[in-house]
């Protein structure tokens, strides 16, 4: 008995003990707070909603980290960016002067197609661009070169946005089909959310039929699989990899437009909080799985939602709102202990690991 | 032989150092944490630690043009050109830690203006202090640091108004004014927003109106819904104040429209949303918010003189904070001015004696008013006012 006792790792001790700890808080923050019912049920369902349009967002960006990763097996981390740069140019070249000039009231869809087509348009050149710049003279280095220089890319496009278009926050036009509250049911919730909720959707269905039955997707697919013997078998290596940059950074851009839309303001740092949640999210999933991504997003946008009001409300902690992002967090690292490979996951072969 | 070998090389070691000392400044520094010392043409160096990066950039850039300007203006210092080290604060204590590591470690730096952001003024206030340089801040406004009981350094002074008069003032006008009695806060958990929060909400209370909900969003949020349906559910407030920056407070002011239970409630937010970016982030949903900050309404032939600078240099300014600055670099370079001792071409200038001339500041008359500063520090000559934001424009209401 001592004998087996012995055996057990101090590590494995200590992560015992920590997932009991997470655990029992969350179980008894839980009925804490059902017990003390805080809110009424309409404040759960516009909160509820309110996780699953963030999740979308996040879904949405995760796709572009997961992609990438699964092509080349590095963290793209300038993908936030590519996600502010097309929207960002867009408000300032397109939403701006419809909106003052009132084109956009009068063309509500027609505009926002626009917008939608210019962001994209945006955000994928700048994706291609530092790919080409930054990331294929590095294809055959060390593994941490990659991730270091998207950082850096990270911080050049960021500090470039902020000198092409200023430091200060920028509004962007509230569309008003989109505007105001609708009924289902018996709950209501926010125009913009049931648009960002229902675009997610159609943009994930869409990715996954662009990956699964077309030529360029089965080509992103091989090289996925394997580089060298995608080549040897009349691939163009580098035109695929640039295809999964601008696959994944029109998902993004698409998001860009999306996030605009629900919160309708627009800055050059805004890219980056959401970048470092969408990676979280990639990796809740599973990293270089699109479902799971998708579903990493979902259920990082929902435990953000609804984490602090269901789990420290009923602690009784102060401004428990504040925590969100430790819940957030903490999920990845739980994530990380129980199922290191994420969610929707598999393991990975050693070669690639 | 190596012993006759060891007298000489002593004996010129000893002549050396006569020769250096008859040949230096017979100037002997007798400041108790000590002088820096300019050579002939050497320029006097001050340094700046301001917000100059990220989200906040605006109020930083803006404020370090003003002490741009304000060396301009000055010119020189005892015919020493004047020389700006631009650091920054990154609006956070561990860029504060950092710009304050990196300004003592230069020895030739006299002062620096500087933090923009309270949250990094709380340590570099310890650096600076330790290390035996001063500092005057344009825009913390914190009630802590210049609380002797809690951050307070002797090193440390601002230009900018403390927030115990400014949260007071707004709970003030919420009661007796609008004639609330119910009221909720919200804070980022920066000790500016976080200290001008309770503030308000200690006043309120002790005004014998109700705090319903006291709580807090993080730097960086978008998504504000889930903290407005609490505080939505915990009241709902007549009277909502959230003294956070333009970012956030916009998100703030978007959703609070959105969210069932707010729709009626009086918005209103503090001086780190009095800008245009910050009129252009709340859009429509922001008509009718109230703002308490600093009367700023400058006026007089040294602003025009500034802002024609300003104008001609950079453009519009993103901030108020730019006038404090500005008083900021000048109360240095007038205390420089004071204790400042010439000797030959060289400037010698001792910390201590600096220092005190800086506390001692009595009706100076700056842009921002006239500036007296007491025995911790806080120099500014508080006016609070509250504005409504009414078709876009900031509208001065009360007092």
């Amino acid at each position: 008995m001592l004998q087996r006792l012995k055996e057990i790792d101090m590590l494995d001790l200590f992560l015992w003990v920590f997932r009991t700890v997470i655990l029992v808080v969350v179980v008894w923050g839980t009925i804490a707070t059902i017990i003390e019912n805080p809110y009424p049920t309409q404040t759960w369902m516009e909160t509820i909603v309110a996780g699953i349009a963030q999740g979308s967002l996040y879904a949405l960006i995760a796709i572009g980290y997961t992609l990438v990763y699964g092509v080349l097996f590095m963290i793209n981390f300038a993908h936030g960016e590519f996600f502010m740069s097309g929207i960002m140019t867009a408000t300032i070249f397109l939403a701006g002067p419809m909106s003052a000039s009132g084109y956009l009231d009068r063309h509500p869809y027609l505009g926002l197609l626009w917008i939608t087509l210019v962001t994209m348009v945006v955000s994928t050149a700048i994706a291609v661009l530092t790919e080409r710049v930054a990331y294929r003279p590095l294809r055959y280095a060390p593994r941490l070169v990659p991730l270091i220089t998207a950082i850096g890319a990270s911080f050049f496009w960021q500090n470039y946005f902020r000198g092409l278009f200023g430091s200060e926050v920028k509004p962007f036009p509230q569309i008003a089909p989109f505007a105001g509250k609708i009924t289902l049911g018996s709950i209501v919730v926010l125009k913009t959310h049931l648009v960002v909720i229902i675009a997610a959707i159609l943009m994930l269905i869409g990715l996954y039929f662009f990956v699964m039955k077309t030529k360029t997707g089965k080509a992103i697919r091989a090289v996925a699989e394997n580089k060298d013997v995608a080549a040897l078998m009349g691939i163009d290596v580098d035109r695929a990899i640039s295809s999964t940059f601008a696959l994944g950074a029109s998902m993004a851009g698409i998001a860009g437009v999306l996030y605009a839309l629900v919160f309708r303001q627009i800055h050059f740092f805004m890219g980056f909080i959401p970048g470092i949640k969408a990676f979280t999210a990639a990796v809740l999933g599973g990293i270089g799985s699109i479902p799971g991504a998708a579903l990493g997003g979902l259920f990082l946008g929902m435990f953000e939602s609804v984490g602090p009001g269901l789990f420290l409300e009923g602690l009784g902690i102060p401004a428990p709102h504040q925590l969100k992002d430790v819940i957030a967090f903490t999920m990845l690292v739980l994530v990380l202990i129980f199922r290191p490979q994420g969610i929707l996951g598999e393991r990975l072969a050693e070669e690639k690991a | 032989m190596t012993k006759r070998m060891l007298i000489i090389f002593g004996l010129l070691v000893v002549a050396s150092l006569i020769l250096a000392a008859c040949t230096g400044s017979t100037y002997k520094c007798d400041d108790p944490i000590g002088c820096v010392s300019y050579g002939p043409g050497e320029p006097v160096r001050i340094a700046s630690a301001l917000v100059i990066s990220g989200p906040n950039a605006d109020l930083g850039l803006d404020s370090q043009h003003g002490v741009e300007i304000a060396i301009e203006f000055q010119g020189d210092l005892f015919g020493h050109p004047i020389e700006l080290q631009a650091e920054d604060d990154g609006c956070n204590a561990e860029g504060g830690q950092a710009a304050g590591q990196k300004i003592v470690s230069d020895p030739t730096i006299i002062a620096v203006v500087g933090t923009s952001c309270s949250g990094a003024g709380v340590p570099m206030s310890e650096v600076i202090s330790e290390a035996g340089y001063v500092m005057v801040s344009p825009s913390n406004t914190a009630p802590s640091l210049t609380d002797p009981d809690q951050a307070w350094n002797p090193g440390y002074l601002r230009t900018a108004h403390n927030d115990k008069v400014q949260g007071k003032a707004m709970a003030d006008f919420a009661y007796n004014v609008l004639g609330v009695r119910s009221a909720a806060a919200i804070h980022d958990g920066d000790p500016y927003t976080e200290g001008l929060a309770r503030v308000f909400a200690d006043s309120f209370e002790e005004l014998g109106g109700t705090i319903v909900e006291f709580t807090a969003v993080n730097k960086g949020d978008t998504d504000m819904r889930p903290v407005l349906s609490a505080v939505a559910a915990a009241g709902p407030p007549e009277f909502l104040y959230y003294p956070v920056f333009t970012a956030e407070g916009g998100f703030l002011t978007k959703q609070a429209k959105e969210v069932s239970g707010l729709e009626d409630t009086i918005l209103a937010a503090a001086d780190g949303m009095i800008s245009d970016a910050a009129i252009e982030a709340v859009g429509e949903a922001g008509e009718g918010m109230y703002f308490s900050g600093p009367d700023l309404s400058f006026s007089g032939e040294l602003y025009d003189k500034f802002l024609a600078a300003y104008k001609e240099n950079f453009g519009d300014p993103t901030s108020v904070f730019h006038a404090h600055a500005f008083d900021a670099a000048n109360m240095i370079f007038s205390c420089i001015e004071e204790v400042g001792v010439q000797d030959g071409e060289s400037l010698h200038i001792g910390r201590q004696a600096l220092r005190d001339c800086l506390y001692a500041t009595k009706d100076f008359q700056g842009i921002t008013g006239t500036i007296t500063c007491n025995e911790y520090g806080d120099c500014a000559d508080p006016k609070i006012s509250v504005s409504q934001l009414q078709n876009g424009e900031y509208v001065r209401i009360w007092p």
